[in-house]
């Protein structure tokens, strides 16, 4: 993190200590990783249907980060 | 920690067949012979498709490596991406593409190696030795000293924590050390380390909350 942090106490918050609620394991999350990709890619609401995917995605900068991946490579057509 | 059950459980919890195209590369890799060779050999080379794709998505981010590097790292990935997926067939559920869930492989076995050879040799602190203050761009002193007092007070509970908790939040949260080279320096996996972290972050978030600072708690396992 860089010294000087955004003001914004909530935006801090939600960096620091990740989300509030429930969420899956590193594990769990690449389980079930391409299914939830594919739900996005086809507008059905992931992240309501699969919350605790959601929470874990949004607390874990390398799973996002594999996530962002995917979700870019399939966008791209190269997933066929 | 886990409240869904991943898979088929956040669905319908109904068996789904995998698509024709799906069952078919499952069966290919099945058999024996030319047949699986072949589907071998075109799985590869999609393995090795995604994780060019991959690493040159991150290349930017990282300009210390090298076309030979590169290359060499995503050959590794397809072929780890490969032997993993071979050993995990019947694992494959048919809730997405075979070829989707493949991908995913390749793309996470790229992304670790990528981390790890950009952060080979650089420094993790593991302890608070810098940190952060808030910006004094704040429109207003009532956001600037919101956030003050807030990193303020994390600062304190942080002390509170155990020593592994707090060297992962430090590394992870604060200081932007990805978690799977976290895990090879310290020798441990990267799911015991995001319990760490997750433990550390709710045991703050409730020390936060009791000090009235409006941090939500959440849903408590």
């Amino acid at each position: 993190m860089t010294e000087n942090v955004p003001y914004d106490a909530r935006g801090l918050a939600d960096h620091l200590l990740g989300p509030a609620g429930p969420e899956l394991s590193c594990e769990e999350c690449f389980d079930v990783l391409d299914v939830y990709v594919e739900r996005e890619l086809a507008d059905e609401q992931a992240g309501a249907a699969m919350p605790a995917m959601h929470a874990h995605l949004a607390g874990c900068s390398a799973c996002r980060d594999d996530h962002d991946s995917l979700l870019a490579f399939l966008r791209n057509g190269f997933g066929a | 920690m886990t409240t869904e059950s991943p898979g088929a459980g956040f669905a319908t919890g109904v068996a789904v067949s995998p698509d024709t195209v799906s069952q078919e590369w499952v069966a290919r890799l099945r058999r024996s012979g030319p047949e699986r060779d072949a589907a071998v050999a075109e799985l590869h080379s999609l393995l090795l498709r995604t994780a060019r794709f991959e690493i040159g998505r991150r290349r930017a981010a990282f300009s210390q490596l090298h076309g030979a590097d590169l290359d060499d790292l995503a050959w590794q990935s397809a072929d780890d991406a490969l032997m993993s997926i071979l050993r995990r067939l019947c694992d494959f559920r048919g809730e997405s593409r075979f070829t989707t869930w493949a991908c995913k492989f390749a793309l996470v076995e790229a992304g670790v190696k990528v981390r790890r050879h950009a952060w080979g040799g650089r420094e993790i602190l593991l302890d608070p030795q810098r940190w952060p203050v808030v910006a004094d761009t704040a429109p207003g002193p009532h956001q600037h000293v919101e956030a003050r007092d807030l990193l303020g007070a994390l600062r304190e509970e942080v002390e509170g924590l155990t020593e592994r908790q707090r060297e992962v939040f430090v590394a992870i949260a604060l200081n932007d050390v990805p978690i799977d080279v976290l895990a090879e320096r310290l020798n441990t996996t990267r799911g015991a380390l995001y319990k760490a972290l997750h433990d550390a972050r709710r045991k703050l978030r409730t020390a936060l909350a009791a000090r009235g600072l409006g941090i939500a708690l959440g849903e408590q396992p």
